[in-house]
C-alpha cells in the first residue's frame, strides 16, 4: 500500500462523518473497535466498563467529526489517544469513589492508574511496532528464541537481530514514561505519530 | 548441551567491546543470549552508567509484554453503539432498514475472520442445499465460502452499477451457483485469505451505495439470473427486488457464516431478532411462488381450488415461535390468492432459528416441524417448498 493511502482514507472517512453519512460510522466502528474495545479493556479491566468507553468514544467522533484534523496525525493515534484519556479518568473515578469508602491509599490509587496506563500505552506500541521489531519480540519472548536462533528463523544477521530486539524494547519502554502532570492536551505519550 | 552428566562448565569469560555489549542489551532483557554473553553484559553494567540505565529500562519494558487476548468483542454490541450514536445526531444519509441486517450479518462474520488462523483458511466446508427430491452438497473451504458470497453479491454490486467482482468480460445475468463456479474456476490456485478484502470491500461498497440510492430504491429489481434450459420457466429471467435482495444476502451471509463457524469449531449465533424477522418474513412471502413451481413441476400436490388473483383460498398457518418471530398465511391454491385465518386447513409451529435453517437446506423438511396440524398434504408441500428456497 502506498504510504499516503492510510491517510487518504482518514481524510476521506472524516469527510463522510461529517456529511453524517451512518454507513461511514458501520466501517469507522469495523476498523477500530478492537482496538478502541481492547485499549479500554486494557486500563479498565472489565467489559461494561469498555462497552461504555467504546460507546462514548465513537459518539464523540459521530458528534465532532471536526475535532479530529488529519494533519495532526491519523485517525487510529487519535481514536487510541480519546480512549486512553477517557478509560484512564473512568478508572480514576471508580477508584477515587473506592478510596473514599475507605479502599486503599492515594498512593497505591496512583500506582494502579500508572499501570493501567501503562499497560494499555504498551498494547498500542507493539500493534503499532514496525512488523519485523515485533516479529522479533515474539520470537524472543513468546517462542523463547535466542537472538541467533531468531536471527536464522528471520533471515537476518545475529547483528540485525540484537538491533530489533533492542529497538523493540526500545519502543516498548517509553509506554513506562509518565506523562507530566498538568498536561493540557495533546497526544498521549505512546499514541504519537511517530510509529 | 552436551547430554553427558557432567556439570556445565562455567562459560568462558568472553571479552566484548562496548558496542556489542550495548547491541546485546535487548537480548539481555529477554534472556535471548547465551550464558557467557549474559555474564559479560551483567558485568558491563556494574561498570557504565548509561548502559546500566538503559539495561533497566528495557528490562521493565519486557515486563509489558504479554500474549494478546483473544477478547472476542460482542456482536451485539456493533449495533448498540451505533444506534446510540444515531440518537444522538440522525444521520443525514441513513442506512435503510431493509440493508440494515446485510451490514450486521457481514460485520459479524467479518470479525470471525478476526480470530481464525491462516491455516483455517482452508478447512474444509460442506455446502448444502435442497434440490428436487433430496439434499446436495458441494465440498470447499472457508476461504472458498468466501469467495461464494463475493460472487453472488455481486449480483447485487452490478445491479446498483458497481464493479463485478468477476471481471467486467462476465456475461450477464447468470445463476447464483453459476456466477459462483466462474469464480472458482477462474483462479488455478484454490482461494486463500486473500479474498477477505475484496470481500469486504463490496460489503461496505454495497451498504454505501444503497444509502446513497434511498429507501425508495428498494424496489429496484436486481437480476438473479435465467431459469436454466429444460427446467421450470425455462429461459425467464429471475428478480428480486433490491429491498428483498439485501435481506437474501444477509440471511446467505449469516448461514454460510455459521457454515465456516461450524468448520472451524467456533460458536455463531443467530441474527439479532429483528433482523431474524425480515430473513422469515422474506421466505414466507417467497413460499406461495416456490410451491407454484413445485405444482407446475409435479413435485407438489396439484391445486385443490381455482382461486382468482386476490381471492381468498385456503390457506396455511406458519407460526414462527421465539425471538424474531411471528405468524404468516401461506396461499395454497395459487400464489395470487389471499391468504386468511378464515380459510386456514393447516397449522405448522416452529422456531425461527430452526425455519431458516430448513429455508437454507441444511435440515430435511421431513425432520423440521415442530408441531404440526390439519391437511397433511399442504403442510408436507410447504415445508418441501421451503427447503426449496436453498440453492448454491
Amino acid at each position: 500500500m502506498p504510504k499516503d493511502a492510510p491517510r487518504r482514507w482518514d481524510r476521506r472517512m472524516q469527510q463522510r462523518l461529517a456529511h453524517g453519512e451512518a454507513a461511514a460510522l458501520g466501517e469507522l466502528y469495523d476498523r477500530f473497535a478492537s482496538l478502541v474495545h481492547g485499549l479500554a479493556h486494557r486500563v479498565l479491566g472489565d467489559e461494561s466498563g469498555a462497552d461504555r468507553i467504546t460507546r462514548e468514544v465513537f459518539a464523540h467522533v459521530w458528534e465532532n467529526p471536526d475535532a479530529y484534523d488529519p494533519k495532526q496525525g491519523p485517525l487510529r493515534s487519535w481514536l487510541a489517544t480519546l480512549t486512553h484519556e477517557r478509560a484512564v479518568r473512568r478508572l480514576r473515578r471508580t477508584e477515587s469513589a473506592a478510596l473514599a469508602e475507605g479502599g486503599g491509599t492515594p498512593e497505591e490509587l496512583e500506582r494502579k492508574v500508572r499501570r493501567a496506563s501503562a499497560a494499555a500505552r504498551a498494547d498500542y506500541i507493539v500493534t503499532a511496532m514496525p512488523t519485523p521489531l515485533r516479529a522479533a519480540l515474539e520470537l524472543a519472548y513468546f517462542q523463547r528464541r535466542d537472538y541467533r536462533q531468531a536471527a536464522a528463523d528471520l533471515g537476518v544477521t545475529e547483528d540485525e537481530a540484537r538491533r530489533r530486539l533492542r529497538l523493540g524494547l526500545q519502543l516498548l519502554s517509553t509506554a513506562n514514561d509518565t506523562p507530566s502532570a498538568g498536561r493540557a492536551s495533546g497526544a498521549s505519550p505512546g499514541y504519537g505519530k511517530a510509529l | 548441551m552436551t547430554g553427558s552428566d557432567l556439570p556445565e562448565p562455567p562459560p568462558a569469560p568472553l571479552a566484548l567491546d562496548h558496542p556489542v555489549l550495548k547491541s546485546l542489551l535487548g537480548a539481555w532483557a529477554l534472556a535471548a543470549c547465551s550464558p557467557a554473553e549474559a555474564t559479560a553484559v551483567e558485568e558491563h553494567l556494574g561498570e557504565c552508567g548509561p548502559c546500566a540505565e538503559e539495561a533497566l529500562r528495557l528490562r521493565d519494558a519486557v515486563g509489558l509484554l504479554h500474549a494478546e487476548e483473544s477478547l472476542d468483542l460482542d456482536p451485539g454490541l456493533r449495533t448498540r453503539v451505533l444506534e446510540s450514536c444515531l440518537g444522538r445526531r440522525p444521520p443525514r444519509i441513513p442506512v435503510p432498514r431493509w440493508a440494515v441486517p446485510y451490514d450486521a450479518e457481514s460485520a459479524r462474520l467479518d470479525a470471525l475472520f478476526r480470530d481464525i488462523g491462516n491455516s483455517e483458511w482452508h478447512a474444509p466446508v460442506r455446502l448444502r442445499w435442497f434440490e428436487e427430491g433430496g439434499q446436495v452438497s458441494r465440498k470447499t473451504t472457508v476461504a472458498g465460502v468466501i469467495g461464494h458470497l463475493l460472487a453472488v453479491d455481486g449480483m447485487v454490486a452490478v445491479a446498483l452499477g458497481l464493479g463485478d467482482p468477476l471481471g467486467p468480460e462476465t456475461k450477464d445475468p447468470q445463476l447464483p451457483a453459476e456466477r459462483t463456479e466462474a469464480y472458482w474456476k477462474a483462479s488455478y490456485f484454490p482461494p486463500t485469505r486473500a479474498v477477505r478484502g475484496p470481500w469486504r470491500d463490496q460489503t461496505h461498497e454495497l451498504v454505501r451505495t444503497v444509502s446513497f440510492a434511498g429507501d425508495g430504491s428498494g424496489l429496484m429489481p436486481v437480476p438473479y439470473g435465467t431459469a436454466p434450459e429444460g427446467g421450470e420457466g425455462a429461459g425467464q429471467r429471475i428478480e428480486l427486488p433490491l429491498r428483498d435482495a439485501m435481506v437474501d444476502r444477509a440471511f446467505e451471509c449469516w448461514i454460510h457464516a455459521a457454515d465456516i463457524a461450524d468448520a472451524v469449531a467456533y460458536p455463531y449465533d443467530p441474527p439479532s431478532p429483528r433482523h431474524l424477522h425480515r430473513m422469515i418474513d422474506l421466505a414466507a412471502r417467497m413460499l406461495p411462488g416456490t410451491l407454484a413451481g413445485r405444482r407446475r413441476s409435479g413435485l407438489a400436490a396439484p391445486s385443490r381450488d381455482l382461486v382468482a388473483a386476490g381471492a381468498p383460498g385456503r390457506s396455511l398457518r406458519l407460526e414462527i415461535e421465539g425471538l424474531g418471530g411471528g405468524e404468516w398465511f401461506i396461499p395454497l391454491d395459487s400464489p395470487g390468492a389471499t391468504a386468511s385465518a378464515e380459510r386456514e386447513v393447516a397449522h405448522v409451529a416452529l422456531d425461527g432459528v430452526e425455519f431458516c435453517r430448513l429455508a437454507a437446506g441444511h435440515i430435511p423438511p421431513e425432520e423440521a416441524a415442530a408441531g404440526q396440524d390439519g391437511d397433511r398434504e399442504a403442510i408436507r408441500d410447504v415445508l418441501f417448498s421451503a427447503a426449496s428456497l436453498s440453492r448454491l
